[in-house]
């Protein structure tokens, strides 16, 4: 029997379509064009053309984030991969799983500093989890394999694969593994039995007990897990950033996001406990404050996927390396073996404490003035979106106003570049999400700053008709940047004031969407409702909010989480 | 406190350059590295001398483990082990006496001279970082016109083995 060969461009088209990828988020260049050309003749994986690459990884991000499958890109060599790299890092410091393919110049003329070459591998290797040049069509198909399997296993994160264009002209007989293993590669999963229980006796013994749950626990999708072990133990729990939907904001036992811009009730519960219970979180700068005022009466139990995140800021007493769920998993089953008990007079009294410091109501704001306040569009759009909807976030004051008064009850639905804070990320990721859910309502808070690094998509936003909402809090200053010059720089606000602002009415209209001006406090709620009847096209909402406004509680950069500043 | 820390890593382009990328990212140091093939062709095997507390040798040894193409690691300072490291001086030696001298020297150090010109010895050496160390400083009075080490390489003693 005759062999059947197919180009390198061909095989990975199939290689795609065979690991089950429906979107592909891309833009074409002379390295990739054998690909695209492969492409335009297969039906089975669709093609989103972005405007910018920056946009190409963001939207596969939030798609990754909104599914929990793979987001999936494809640019040209040179100026292509150079533009990937920001969002190639922003998966990258919040582990998410993503394959970005980079064209590359044929294999003869690497090194040559030849047309659109740069060193994809060599630039993208410290914010990957891994990466590959293919250098033989022999080993294509199963890099990619290894790609998918890399990105998606153990901590999730980023992996590049570096095409270059004449292997994809290459002809030869296709045949995508169904499995790979690699021998280097075996992440643990099944966390050891011995710590488990451990860290279920000190649970055990705690009179203050804190759940502190990060995003590990979104990506491992352990929120039932994480939800009945919260209710089993009755332990207080707070979120991070990346953490929110994991467990229910609505929830009594939910004090509040800590951290930087966390509760009062969040942080004061965090330094004043006796046992902490870090779950799929890395104790970030951001969330511990200084580390040597960091929980200074608590033991610490630390369970993650990733060995090295264990003890890496902190020093913990019992470590688990392991799946989030699989190991909520194990401690329920110990739980309910019934051999287990916790100081429930304790916890009481715990509680009582809590109660106390929540009762400060730290999130309360003034929204009777004139100008819209920014913390009462978010609460307006909660309400009316039912708390339902997928929201994406760029970076900025808005972002803390989005996380602290947005209640996510579900997972996968607070969508924003937590770890390394990608102002652009916002508009695109909602992109991912509203492709992945047609019929979702996805809302993107941003501001007037961060949705101009990437206005461009409103233009993919038309091609693909998403009708995602923009919902802009325009308060015509880069927020986050002012509020620091106010604290620690005397008013010095040194450009963080942006002249000539587009009128971002016009524009949306331009791009052929419906815009929005809202300016008074009392047509937010009205505005929202009318906003979300409209399905078929964009509508970018431009809310004037106050400029002064800072986002509160705040804990200065090197103080204690007990030495919060409150509004 | 000193480690030496041996990785066995797929024999791959950049396998090397994830290494070296790592302690400058995360600026761990390197007092020495070398890596070559091992018997199995598809494995190098890297030797690295580094330095640090407890705390940063256990993110070293985790976030090396991390990378993927590490396959596997072992940090030498835990257990009994050995340590050679080879040096190569090259040395003026003017007059009798000076030749005289380093020969001296060079038995004592169980090295030995493997060039000789009109105006120079050049001389091998192998040991310990220290025991190179103490030979350096034992030639004080000798002109060094070029020296060259090779870096630490490390095996553990009796039955414990690295491999796969
Ligand atoms: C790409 C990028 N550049 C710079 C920053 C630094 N930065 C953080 S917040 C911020 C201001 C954001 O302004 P805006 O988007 O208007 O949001 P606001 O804070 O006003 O809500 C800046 C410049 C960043 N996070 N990302």
């Amino acid at each position: 029997m005759k062999k059947v060969e197919i180009t390198g461009a061909e095989m990975f088209a199939r290689s795609l379509a065979d690991e089950g990828v429906e979107y592909l988020f891309g833009y074409p260049g002379g390295a990739v064009l054998h690909i695209y050309d492969a492409l335009y003749q297969q039906e089975k994986v669709k093609h989103i053309l972005v405007r910018h690459e920056q946009a190409a990884t963001h939207a596969a991000d939030g798609y990754a984030r909104a599914t929990g499958k793979p987001g999936v890109v494809l640019v040209t060599s040179g100026p292509g991969a150079t533009n990937a790299v920001t969002g190639i890092a922003t998966a990258y410091l919040d582990s998410i799983p993503m394959v970005v393919f980079t064209g590359q110049v044929p294999t003869d003329m690497i090194g040559n500093d030849a047309f659109q070459e740069v060193d994809s591998v060599g630039i993208t290797r410290p914010c990957v989890k891994h990466n590959f040049l293919v250098k033989d069509l022999s080993e294509l198909t199963s890099t990619i394999k290894k790609a998918f399997y890399v990105a998606t296993t153990g901590r999730p994160g980023p992996v590049v694969v570096d095409i270059p264009k004449d292997i994809t002209a290459q002809r030869g007989e296709y045949n995508y593994p169904s499995k790979v293993s690699i021998r280097s590669y075996n992440p643990v999963v099944k966390g050891h039995i011995g710590q488990i229980k451990r860290a279920v006796e000190l649970m055990m013994k705690a009179k203050r007990p804190m759940l502190y749950t990060g995003g590990g626990v979104v990506l491992d999708n352990a929120s039932d897990e994480l939800t009945e072990l919260t209710k089993t133990l009755n332990f207080p729990i707070t979120q991070t950033l990346m953490g929110l939907g994991a467990y229910p904001a609505t929830d009594k036992q939910f004090v509040g996001m800590l951290g930087m811009h966390g509760t009062y009730e969040a942080n004061m519960g965090m330094h004043n406990c006796d046992v902490l219970i870090a779950i799929g979180a890395r104790f970030d700068d951001r969330v511990t404050g200084n580390i040597e005022k960091f929980c200074p009466d608590a033991r610490i139990i630390h369970l993650d996927i990733d060995p090295a995140s264990i003890s890496k800021n902190v020093k913990v007493d019992v470590p688990i390396v392991g799946g989030v769920k699989s190991v909520l998993q194990d401690m329920l089953k110990l739980l309910k073996s019934g051999d287990y008990k916790t100081d429930m007079d304790a916890v009481a009294l715990w509680w009582e404490q809590i109660l106390e410091w929540r009762s400060k109501d730290c999130l309360k704001f003034d929204a009777t003035g004139k100008i819209i306040k920014p913390q009462m569009v978010v609460q307006k759009l909660y309400e009316v979106t039912n708390g339902d909807a997928y929201v994406t976030s760029d970076v900025g004051q808005h972002q803390m106003w989005a996380a602290q008064y947005y209640k996510f009850d579900k997972p996968r639905r607070w969508i924003n570049s937590g770890g390394l804070g990608t102002m652009g990320f916002g508009m695109p990721a909602a992109m991912g999400v509203q492709l992945a859910y047609p019929d979702a309502t996805v809302a993107c808070i941003t501001g007037e700053g961060s949705i101009q690094m990437n206005i461009q998509e409103l233009s993919t936003l038309k091609q693909y008709g998403l009708p995602i909402k923009v919902i802009t809090l325009n308060n015509g200053m880069l927020g986050m940047v002012r509020q620091w010059q106010e604290f620690f720089y005397q008013k010095r606000y040194a450009m963080s004031y942006m002249e000539s602002l587009p009128d971002f009415v016009k524009l949306a209209e331009s791009y052929g969407h419906t815009g929005m001006r809202i300016e008074k406090p009392e047509d937010v709620e009205g505005a929202l409702r009318e906003a979300m009847k409209i399905r078929d096209r964009v509508v970018f909402m431009d809310f004037i909010t106050d400029s002064e406004e800072n986002v509160y509680p705040m804990i200065p950069a090197g103080a204690g989480q007990n030495e919060m500043i409150l509004v | 406190m000193r480690h030496i820390i041996s990785i066995l890593i797929e024999n791959e382009a950049g396998a090397l350059s994830r290494v070296a990328g790592l302690f400058s990212a995360r600026g761990y140091n390197i007092e020495s590295l070398t890596v070559a093939p091992t018997n199995d062709p598809s494995l190098s095997r890297m030797t690295l001398v580094t330095s640090g507390t407890d705390e940063i040798i256990e993110q070293i040894t985790k976030q090396l483990n991390k990378l993927i193409d590490v396959v596997k690691l072992q940090d030498m300072t835990e257990g009994v082990h050995m340590e050679r490291e080879m040096m190569l001086v090259k040395v003026r030696v003017a007059n009798h006496q000076e030749r005289e001298d380093v020969k001296r020297f060079s038995d004592i150090f169980r090295g030995r001279v493997i060039d000789v010109s009109e105006e120079t010895y050049t001389i091998e050496v192998t040991g310990s970082t220290s025991k190179l160390d103490a030979f350096i400083k034992n030639l004080s009075k000798i002109q060094v016109l070029e020296l060259v080490r090779s870096g630490v390489i490390g095996i553990a003693r009796g039955e414990k083995i690295l491999s796969l």
